[in-house]
């Protein structure tokens, strides 16, 4: 991969999330190698989760108490970055706002906040990455996911890169601005409407043809994979990351496991 | 309008299993969103104007006080009347009061939001005053005696076929064999049946998209030219309007104009932009007699100088509604009150408390469409969690939610213990879903397994495998 010699070498906290570290460590192997091949050095500190169930669910004092957590255990890299828009999102965009009334802690929050980045982008746009060294033979979709997108503004940075990986070629998703329907806790509290929005996104992505669905966050792929597979449609579900770093040979999300 | 927000779920649910409403509310995905995106586009200053739309609002509303106080001055000047409302009662009766002073019997009505806000048309009827809807939506559901479900398409929950059906259901003075198939047929045979009403109302009802202080006028925008014949037909014009209508001057409202019309229906322009200041004038043409600004708070300056005062910014546009996909996909009478999708959601609960109306700021996945569509800029995504926050705070949020939010906080902020508990339970439907990938079902987990199967986690968690491969000093 083309690591900018010139750049020097930088801490990246790796945030590994709670969804990549349960459902998919795979995605927290990739995002590693990624960083490394961008000329970083990628310490994972002692970690849980970013807080934002209990933030979205009201539950402030809840949420201040993980995230006071994620600001001890990140304080002395000199980037945090994670393999999801929407916990990168919640470090960087929200974690000012949690703390806002807390003054002793605010300012740790803010200069969090500037060091956080999602993977992809903080590849392209920090690190300068303008191409990997990886194979994929097919043609993949691509779901933009929400945080990512309107919170950091992460759209190009993934097409980018996906450009370069050789054998891949992209069909566009009509629709791939609009939610899954997995909006964390929502899918769960309100299931049936979920329903509707997780299918009409597994009918686009079936109707594009691709044999792979890929997106930059875990919440989006279980929520999609899990609708493709109850209807019954041939399309492999994988993160991003696991495309770029060249590490999508085993199984896709959702697919019988090995051995 | 009796709220039935806190039967969300089910409205929510019998809309997901109504095939004709679904049918209709497919026109919305693919018409609203793309005739935005095109006129958006096509004008290049659109985000400035958004960024000047927002601080003209919140101009406005940091002086709200001064400004209404010289809106009313001028109002006067110019020959009207100003009647300062607290609540939708002292509203309805400022109006009945208006109408009794004229021994009115029929009132032509513009459309009107807070006139579904305060349920004017039943007060109306009961007073012996029959209210006739001229907008073409608004008609057809009170027809069909519903309530709008949508702001600027009060009708899009119905389908042609609906509105040919409820046509030859109450025109039934009309021949039978008719032809109707076709929307032109329709809506001529609407504008007919309502001239006669035109011409035969004794007060003209419409609200208002701006006040303008420093002329005491108000402006409509409508598409039908309704309005017009609404405000200058009968002897007597009332205005409708909540207090946050208020803009200093008529070069602010051109501003917003700009964005309004852009963001609602994807034109430049609505094809009628209306201004009324005062009532007749000795050299006027024509015009009202009378001319009355009913003006209503309702809870809205309450929500001033809280977490809330930015949705006093809203300019009724429903881009929000347009491009929500919670809305697309249940449509407005779900939200079961006046007002729907994600303005709705933050505005609502506003209104008429959070108690009735908490699934409202809930039912969000936060996916922030709205919030980049809104032209005035409205963190409606901020506020709905705020509403969340408010009910947690009450003690609202439902037990279950409460304890699983708590549980998880406990784990989430000691890692040793989460790693330990991630471990036992990754390693546990890892094995029991390698076979298969995934889950048709778990036990404790049917809200998510009863509509999607649940992927299986690969094993062991990242965690333990990075301190593995650490200590075999390896990678």
């Amino acid at each position: 991969m083309d690591a900018p010699a010139s750049r020097p070498t930088c801490r990246v906290g790796l945030f590994v999330t709670c969804l990549v570290d349960f459902f998919r460590p795979t995605v927290g192997f990739a995002a590693v190698k990624l960083l490394e091949a961008a000329g970083c050095t990628v310490i994972v500190p002692p970690q849980t989760c970013c807080g934002q169930p209990a933030y979205n669910s009201g539950d402030r004092a809840a949420a201040r108490r993980v995230a006071r957590g994620v600001l001890d255990a990140f304080a002395d890299v000199d980037y945090v970055v994670a393999p999801s828009g929407s916990c990168a999102g919640m470090l960087r965009e929200h974690y000012p706002e949690l703390f806002a009334d807390e003054p002793e802690v605010a300012l740790a929050a803010q200069r969090l906040a500037k060091r956080s980045w999602e993977l992809v982008s903080f590849l392209v746009d920090v690190r300068g990455m303008t191409r990997v060294d990886a194979r994929f033979a097919g043609t993949v979709t691509y779901h933009d996911s929400c945080s990512g997108l309107r919170e950091l503004g992460v759209k190009e940075q993934p097409r980018t890169l996906l450009a370069g990986v050789q054998g891949l070629s992209l069909a566009e998703l009509p629709g791939a601005e609009i939610c899954c329907g997995f909006g964390g806790t929502f899918c769960v509290k309100y299931p049936a409407i979920s329903d509707r929005m997780v299918t009409d996104k597994a009918e686009d992505v079936r109707a594009t043809g691709a044999g792979t669905l890929l997106a930059g966050d875990m919440g989006c792929l279980l929520n999609i994979a899990g609708k493709l597979s109850r209807l019954g449609a041939p399309v492999a579900v994988r993160h991003v990351a696991e495309v770029l770093a060249d590490m999508a040979d085993g199984p896709p999300i959702g697919a019988p496991g090995r051995g | 309008m009796q709220a039935t927000s806190r039967a969300f779920k089910e409205n929510a649910g019998a809309a997901l299993n109504d095939p004709r409403l679904q049918r209709a509310l497919g026109n919305l995905r693919t018409g609203f969103q793309e005739r935005r995106r095109a006129a958006v586009a096509g004008l290049p200053e659109f985000e400035r104007l958004r960024d000047e739309g927002r601080a003209i609002k919140d101009h406005t509303l940091a002086n709200l006080d001064w400004y209404l106080e010289r809106w009313e001055a001028n109002v006067r000047a110019a020959g009207g009347h100003v009647h300062w409302c607290r609540t939708a009662a002292e509203a309805r009766d400022a109006i009945l009061g208006i109408c009794r002073a004229v021994g009115a019997r029929s009132m032509t009505k513009g459309k009107s939001m807070i006139a579904e806000e305060i349920a004017l048309n039943g007060f109306l009827a009961e007073h012996g005053i029959e209210p006739v809807e001229t907008d073409l939506g608004e008609y057809i559901i009170q027809l069909r005696d519903e309530p709008p479900s949508h702001i600027i398409a009060p009708a899009i929950h119905l389908t042609r076929d609906d509105v040919e059906a409820t046509f030859r259901e109450h025109h039934d003075e009309l021949p039978a064999g008719r032809p109707l198939a076709e929307p032109r047929q329709l809506t001529d045979e609407a504008r007919a049946m309502l001239r006669r009403k035109f011409l035969a109302a004794d007060v003209g009802l419409t609200g208002a998209n701006f006040l303008v202080a420093e002329t005491g006028s108000s402006i409509i925008v409508t598409n039908e030219g309704n309005g017009d014949l609404t405000q200058t037909l009968p002897k007597v014009h009332i205005v409708l309007a909540s207090l946050e209508k208020v803009v200093p001057t008529l070069e602010d409202a051109a501003t917003i104009l700009r964005l309004l019309a852009r963001s609602a229906t994807g034109q430049e322009f609505s094809s009628y932009t209306t201004i009324s200041t005062g009532p007749r004038r000795p050299e006027d043409l024509d015009g009202p007699e009378q001319y009355h600004v009913v003006l209503l708070d309702n809870g809205r300056s309450a929500m001033l100088g809280t977490e809330f005062q930015d949705m006093l910014r809203c300019i009724r546009c429903s881009a929000c509604l347009n491009h929500c996909p919670v809305y697309s996909a249940v449509g407005g009478h779900a939200y079961g009150w006046v007002y729907p999708g994600p303005m709705g959601a933050v505005l609502t609960p506003g209104l008429i408390g959070v108690e009735e109306a908490g699934h409202l700021p809930n039912a969000s996945t936060f996916c922030g469409r709205c919030e980049s569509v809104c032209p005035m800029k409205i963190p409606l995504p901020k506020m709905m969690r705020h509403w969340r926050e408010r009910q947690v705070e009450r003690g609202l949020a439902p037990a279950v939610a409460r304890w699983g939010i708590g549980l998880w906080a406990f784990l989430a902020a000691r890692p040793a213990l989460y790693g330990l508990a991630a471990r036992l339970g990754a390693g546990l439907l890892g094995r029991l879903g390698r076979r298969r990938g995934r889950f048709g079902s778990l036990p404790l987990a049917g809200g998510w397994t009863d509509v999607r199967d649940l992927p299986a986690p690969e094993g062991g968690t990242f965690r333990d495998r990075w301190a593995a491969r650490r200590r075999q000093g390896g990678r």
